[in-house]
């Protein structure tokens, strides 16, 4: 690929980049351990959507105005 | 007693799922002012760098071109850059909390927080992203201007996702733009412009934003002040605590001009939360500021029988112009918000109780609307309801108040955390002005101030004249070095004061938190309460331990 065009010069940014991080290794460890904390663990185990699970498609709204009208 | 102190947690889920969100805003906050207030600085540096290097282009003697600012650049990028990794992705756990614990709250939002939510996703996070690559990889590979520019914009691409997240905030606080859809039971956005462009949002950007730029500044001051005592990296200490002066001076200033804006807006919008910040029991006109006062932090004030909070110290007419811009201004107590007032202007602010009776209307006729159209009434009477539901929205919320004092947020918290930031924001001001003196060397300013200073006894009388800030009594540094956790310690009670202060409300007079939470059972939410309390303090102290490991190392210099 040439290199003086724009596509090589970003691949090459982000590529050379990686390649020399030295304390953006550890960061980069900490932010992927913490996305799977938050993505894969605390969001399907511990928290789901409430009405999708609670209420049919397209019958949201009314499980939401029970809930809310109900409450009065 | 201590319970009303710690959120008055019980075993429900609606206090869970309060102190739940407290927690993860709190834990996120300890991040995004860093990231703002670092931005300018580093910012500044490299346009520093950039200048010396086109000054050295233009020099008629050829001679290596000092690479200080690079260095110096790069150093708070570094620093920017772990609280950056450490930050991100913390504030998605507020979104997670909406949909289990809030979805009742979710729903009734509809699209009005998601639009800016989703803008701020799309435009600031990649705008942020590509630019934070380019700065930290880009220094060999682009030209020095399009690096500059790199590092505004990044800097620029955070502020920018504060400005819509903030929309999003100051739309619960002020809901405008909206219009409430009975067959879906959402918000629906009329105006974009008046959702993303509201006065109360405005300030609360400027006010947030510029008092996050102190919290920069003191970061690099502080940690200037260790390098000086430590006697290292002398001339970046010093360069760097110029920088940081100016900003922090110009920032506090600029905090305390915005912060007087935005107790406006909260007055016009949410004088309960105002009265609340003030122990204000009784309203008039001719208020003075209370500068002083016991208010009883472990019990709600008892604002029904008393007149005013005991040992009230206060500045005349200041919180009647601080509300109104006029020294005669009125200004409502929490007895006239919950009794009905008249306004200034002659119209009258009903009583709780009248809000209550109109909630209840707009309540039983979307009840009834629902029902109607299911059963296929005719189109008449559907209109009657709605015309009904429409007239009394605004008061939607009052509907499910029980007891009008249910409306009064915790008195305690709001006067405490509001005296904390302000008071805080008075030391900083002083702080940076000293700081700034002392740095820059100002003629006859200097001198002035550190005769005064040795008056005080700050500074010894026999050295007045010869302190210069490379060699200040080791103490001094200590202080600027204490002010770290003091300038968080504000910036949160800003943060507890815009949202203790609007309590009951999740959204202003339209729904209250017991409305918002979702039916869930309270074990799971305390559950990820102590989960994410363990989470976070683990996370903080790897971040503060990198911190402290890299500032110990201490920049590299190119020469």
């Amino acid at each position: 690929m040439n290199r003086k065009n724009v596509l090589y010069r970003i691949y090459d940014l982000y590529v050379d980049g990686f390649r020399s991080m030295t304390l953006g290794r550890t960061l980069w460890a900490i932010i992927l351990i913490k996305l799977f904390i938050i993505f894969v663990i605390l969001k399907l185990f511990f928290f789901p959507n409430f009405i999708k699970e609670h209420a049919e498609q397209g019958e949201e709204s009314e499980f939401v105005a029970t809930q809310i009208l109900n409450q009065q | 007693m201590t319970t009303d102190l710690f959120l008055n947690i019980d075993t429900s889920s609606i206090d869970w799922a309060r102190a739940q969100f407290a927690l993860t805003a709190i834990y996120h906050w300890l991040f995004v002012p860093l990231t703002l207030g670092l931005a300018v600085i580093m910012g500044i540096c490299e346009t520093c760098w950039y200048r010396t290097l086109n000054r050295s282009k233009g020099a008629v003697v050829n001679k290596p071109v000092d690479t200080f600012w690079r260095d110096c650049a790069k150093f708070w990028q570094k620093l920017f850059g772990i609280n950056f990794a450490m930050g991100v992705a913390t504030g998605i756990i507020l979104e997670f909390e909406f949909g289990t614990n809030w979805s009742n709250y979710s729903w009734f939002v509809g699209d009005i927080f998601g639009a800016p939510l989703a803008v701020e996703g799309i435009l600031a996070f990649f705008m942020e992203s590509t630019f934070v690559a380019v700065m930290f990889f880009g220094w060999k590979k682009v030209s020095p201007g399009f690096h500059l520019a790199a590092t505004w914009l990044t800097g620029l691409g955070a502020t920018i996702s504060a400005w819509w997240i903030l929309v999003a905030n100051a739309w619960m606080q002020y809901p405008v733009g909206c219009a409430f859809n009975p067959d879906t039971m959402r918000n629906e956005m009329v105006s974009f412009f008046d959702v993303a462009l509201s006065p109360f949002a405005i300030d609360k950007f400027c006010h947030t934003v510029i008092s996050a730029w102190i919290i920069g500044a003191i970061f690099v001051v502080a940690v200037s002040s260790w390098y000086l005592l430590k006697k290292r990296e002398t001339k970046l200490a010093v360069e760097s605590i110029k920088i940081a002066a100016v900003v922090g001076l110009i920032a506090s200033l600029g905090a305390a001009m915005t912060g007087h804006k935005s107790a406006q807006s909260v007055a016009e919008v949410q004088p309960m939360k105002l009265a609340a910040m003030e122990a204000l029991y009784n309203g008039g006109t001719d208020i003075g500021l209370t500068a002083v006062a016991w208010v009883n932090p472990l019990e709600q004030a008892n604002y029904q029988f008393d007149d005013a909070a005991p040992l009230k110290i206060e500045m005349p007419y200041a919180l009647s112009f601080m509300a109104t811009n006029d020294i005669h201004g009125y200004v409502p107590g929490i007895n006239d918000i919950l009794n009905g007032y008249t306004k200034p202007d002659g119209t009258r602010e009903p009583s709780v109780d009248e809000k209550i009776a109109r909630g209840k209307q707009a309540i039983t006729a979307l009840a009834e609307y629902r029902k109607a159209k299911k059963d296929g009434a005719d189109l008449t009477y559907l209109n009657a309801l709605l015309s009904t539901i429409n007239e009394n929205m605004q008061y939607f919320g009052y509907g499910y108040v029980r007891d009008k004092n249910d409306i009064v947020p915790y008195v305690p918290v709001n006067f405490w955390a509001f005296r904390i930031m302000v008071g805080l924001g008075c030391v900083f001001i002083l702080f940076f002005a000293v700081i700034a003196i002392l740095a820059f060397k100002i003629p006859f300013l200097s001198i002035f101030t550190r005769r005064l200073l040795a008056i005080f006894c700050i500074i010894p009388e026999t050295a007045a004249d010869e302190y210069n800030i490379t060699s200040l009594p080791k103490w001094h540094y200590i202080v600027a070095i204490v002010l770290v956790p003091l300038a968080y310690i504000a910036s949160e009670s800003g943060w507890l004061v815009a949202e203790f202060g609007r309590q009951p409300w999740t959204i202003q007079d339209m729904l209250p938190t017991w409305v918002a939470v979702s039916d869930i059972d309270s074990f799971s939410v305390a559950l990820t309460f102590f989960l994410f309390l363990f989470l976070f303090t683990l996370m903080l102290a790897v971040e503060i331990s990198i911190l402290l490991k890299q500032i110990k190392k201490g920049p590299e210099y190119t020469n």
